[in-house]
C-alpha cells in the first residue's frame, strides 16, 4: 500500500506542474494584455494606478520566468497568492473565507446524487429490461439534459408563483445556525446532486449487470442465498469500486455547477467570489481561484484513488 | 480463397444494393428508434439555426411595448417578453447561435483530439507522457471556470468561446482518441502497413484514422451537447455572446428574470428548447455509439 501511495504521491508533480504553468499562462498570455484592457477600459479595480503601478501590482513588470518563479515560490513558501486590487486584503484569506461554503454545497450534492444514483441503480440493473427499468434510465439520461441553471430558475419562480414559496436567500453560515444554514443549502444541493446523480446511476447500473453475470453470484445464488444478500453482500461491495472512481471524475462537473447555483441562490462560495472578481477586473483573485479550484479537483481524485487503493485488494498488493 | 469459401459466396443470396449511408439510416431507425428521433431532433434544429431569418416570425430585437409580457398565443406562440419581443422568434435565432457555436466548438474539439489522440497513442514514449500529464492537469480545471476566466481577459464574444470550449472540450476527449489508436496500432494491419514500408503519414492517414473514426464521430455528437450547455450556462451568468444577441441562457437570466413572476412562460420556452435539443443529441449520441462501436456501448 506504501508503495502506491508514494507512485501516486509522484505522478501527482507533474499534474501540479502544468496546472500552475495553464493558470499562469492563461491570465498572462492570452493576446490583448490585462493592463491594456483595464486600464482601456477604465476599470475601477485599476483605481488611480497608472501602467507601471498596476504592472508592479499584478506582478507584470518582471520577465515571464521570473514572474512565474516568483509567483509560485510565493504560493509554496508561504501560501502567498497576492492581494485583491479592489479589497487589499490577502487573496488566500479570501479564498479561505469561501472554500468551505463551496466544500459543504459540494458535499451536500454528492450525498444527494449518491443516495439517489446507487438504489436506483442497483434497481434498474436487478430488474434489467422492466418498465421500471425502461423509466429509470429514460430519466438519468433526461436529467444530464436538463441543464441545472433552468432547474435552479424554475424552483425559484414557480413555487413563488403557486404558493408564494421561495427559497431562502440570506446565507447563514453553519457554524452559527446550522438547521437554518443546512435548509437553505439544500435546494441548490437537491438541484445539482440530480445533474450528478444521472452518470452516477448509469455506470452503477451497468457495473451491476456486469458484476451480477459473475461466477461467484452464481455460486451466491446457489447457495440458495436470499436476493437481498446477494445484491448487497456480494454484487454491491464489488460493483462500487468504479462508482467512487467516478466521484473523483466528477468533481469538476461538481465544481463548475456549484459556481451556477452560488450565483442563483447567492451562497457567498468561491463560484460568487469568482464571478465578483471577474465583475470588478480583480486578476489576482481570479488567479487565485483559478488555481485552488485545479488543486482541489486534483486533491479530490488523489483521496479517491488512495480510497480506491484501500478497497480493492488488487490494487492495494499490486 | 477456397473451393469451399467461393460455394458459400455463390450459394449467398444477393443483396439489394444500397448506399452505405442510406444502409446505416436503415439500421439507425430500425434498432434505435429512439436514437433516429433524437436524430430527426437534430436534424430539425439544425434547420432552425440555417433558417433562423425565414422561419422566426418577427425579427430577434424587435420591440413592441403594446405587446409586452403577453401569455403564449397563436399570434406569439412563446409569449413575449418584458419588451414586447416574440419569445419564439428569440428561440429560433437563440438555435442558430447555438448551432454555430455547438457544431464549431465541437469540430474544432473533435479536431484536436484527433491531433493529440493521434500522435499520443500512435507514437508514444516522450510526448505521450508529456502530453497525459498536461491532459491530466487541464481536466482538473472545470470547463466553465475556464471559459469564465479566459472570457474575463479577452472580454464576451462568439469567438473567444467557440476557441476556449474547443481547447477545453479537446483536450479532454483527446484520451477517447488516445485509447482507440492504442488498440489500434498493435492490429495486425497496422503491422502488415508498416512491413510493406509505408511511411507514417500514410500509415496514420489510411489505416490509423479511419479505424478510429466511429468513436471520433461519437465524440462529436457528444461535443456538440457539451458546448451547447457550457455556452449556455456561461450566457446565463451574463458572460456569453453579448446583448442583444438571444442566447438560450441570456435569455434565463438579465433583465427578463425579473419579469418571470409576471410572465412564467418566459422561464419555461428557452430551458424547454435547450433541454430538448441536448436530449436529442444524447439519444442520437447514444444510438450512434451503439451502432457505430459496439465497444464502447454501455460505457456511459
Amino acid at each position: 500500500m506504501q508503495v502506491y501511495i508514494t507512485r501516486r504521491l509522484l505522478a501527482l508533480i507533474p499534474t501540479l506542474f502544468f496546472a500552475s504553468l495553464i493558470v499562469f499562462v492563461t491570465v498572462r498570455l492570452i493576446p490583448g494584455n490585462v493592463i491594456d484592457l483595464m486600464l482601456s477600459q477604465n476599470d475601477i479595480s485599476a483605481g488611480k494606478m497608472n501602467r507601471q503601478a498596476l504592472e508592479a501590482a499584478l506582478g507584470f513588470d518582471q520577465p515571464m520566468h521570473i514572474q512565474y518563479l516568483r509567483w509560485i515560490g510565493g504560493i509554496l513558501f508561504s501560501g502567498d497568492l497576492g492581494r485583491s486590487l479592489w479589497h487589499n486584503t490577502p487573496v488566500t484569506e479570501e479564498i479561505l473565507q469561501r472554500l468551505p461554503v463551496t466544500f459543504e454545497l459540494g458535499l451536500l450534492a454528492m450525498m444527494v446524487a449518491l443516495s439517489l444514483a446507487i438504489p436506483i441503480g442497483v434497481y434498474s440493473a436487478v430488474r434489467q429490461d422492466t418498465a421500471a427499468d425502461y423509466a429509470m434510465r429514460s430519466f438519468s439520461i433526461l436529467m444530464l439534459a436538463v441543464p441545472s441553471f433552468w432547474l435552479g430558475t424554475l424552483v425559484i419562480v414557480f413555487p413563488s408563483i403557486w404558493w408564494g414559496w421561495s427559497p431562502e436567500i440570506q446565507y447563514v453560515p453553519f457554524t452559527r445556525n446550522p438547521i437554518q444554514n443546512l435548509g437553505q443549502m439544500i435546494v441548490p444541493a437537491i438541484i445539482l446532486g440530480f445533474g450528478l446523480s444521472a452518470i452516477t446511476m448509469r455506470l452503477m447500473r451497468t457495473m451491476m449487470l456486469e458484476v451480477l453475470r459473475q461466477d461467484y453470484i452464481r455460486t451466491a445464488w446457489a447457495k440458495g442465498l436470499s436476493e437481498g444478500l446477494v445484491v448487497m453482500r456480494h454484487a454491491l461491495r464489488n460493483a462500487m469500486i468504479p462508482v467512487i472512481t467516478l466521484i473523483g471524475l466528477q468533481a469538476p462537473v461538481l465544481i463548475g455547477g456549484a459556481v451556477i447555483m452560488e450565483q442563483i441562490f447567492v451562497i457567498p462560495g468561491m463560484g460568487l467570489l469568482l464571478l465578483e472578481a471577474v465583475g470588478q477586473r480583480d486578476y489576482p483573485v481570479i488567479t487565485g481561484v483559478f488555481l485552488v479550484v485545479g488543486l482541489a479537483v486534483v486533491l479530490i481524485n488523489l483521496i479517491v484513488d488512495l480510497s480506491y487503493g484501500l478497497l480493492d485488494p488488487k490494487v492495494r498488493y499490486r | 480463397m477456397t473451393a469451399s469459401a467461393d460455394n458459400v459466396l455463390a450459394a449467398s443470396p444477393p443483396r439489394a444494393r444500397r448506399g452505405p449511408l442510406l444502409d446505416f439510416v436503415v439500421r439507425l431507425f430500425r434498432d434505435k428508434p429512439l436514437g433516429a428521433a433524437g436524430g430527426v431532433i437534430c436534424v430539425l434544429f439544425l434547420l432552425c439555426g440555417l433558417f433562423a431569418n425565414v422561419l422566426a416570425p418577427y425579427g430577434f430585437n424587435q420591440i413592441s411595448p403594446i405587446h409586452r409580457l403577453q401569455p403564449p398565443s397563436l399570434r406569439f406562440l412563446f409569449g413575449t417578453d418584458n419588451l414586447g419581443r416574440d419569445v419564439f422568434s428569440r428561440c429560433i435565432y437563440g438555435a442558430q447561435l447555438s448551432v454555430i457555436i455547438g457544431f464549431c466548438a465541437a469540430g474544432l474539439a473533435t479536431a484536436i483530439s484527433v491531433a493529440i489522440g493521434v500522435f499520443s497513442g500512435y507514437f508514444r514514449g516522450k510526448f505521450d507522457l508529456i502530453a497525459q500529464r498536461f491532459v491530466d492537469a487541464w481536466m482538473s480545471f472545470p470547463e466553465l471556470i475556464v471559459l469564465i476566466v479566459v472570457v474575463s481577459v479577452l472580454g464576451p464574444g462568439m469567438v473567444q468561446i467557440i476557441v476556449v470550449l474547443g481547447l477545453a472540450l479537446g483536450i479532454a476527449g483527446s484520451r477517447i482518441v488516445r485509447g482507440a489508436v492504442l488498440s489500434v496500432r498493435e492490429s495486425m494491419y497496422i503491422h502488415a502497413a508498416r512491413s510493406t514500408g509505408a511511411k507514417t503519414r500514410r500509415v496514420l492517414w489510411r489505416h490509423v484514422l479511419p479505424n478510429v473514426m466511429a468513436p471520433v464521430i461519437v465524440l462529436f455528437t457528444n461535443r456538440v451537447a457539451a458546448a451547447i450547455l457550457a455556452e449556455s450556462g456561461l450566457s446565463f451568468l451574463g458572460l456569453g455572446v453579448p446583448p442583444p444577441a438571444p442566447t438560450w441562457g441570456s435569455m434565463l437570466s438579465g433583465s427578463g428574470r425579473a419579469y418571470m413572476y409576471q410572465g412564467p412562460w418566459l422561464a419555461m420556452a428557452p430551458g424547454l428548447c435547450l433541454t430538448v435539443v441536448v436530449f436529442s443529441i444524447s439519444m442520437f449520441g447514444d444510438a450512434l455509439r451503439d451502432l457505430l462501436d459496439p465497444r464502447m456501448r454501455g460505457s456511459r
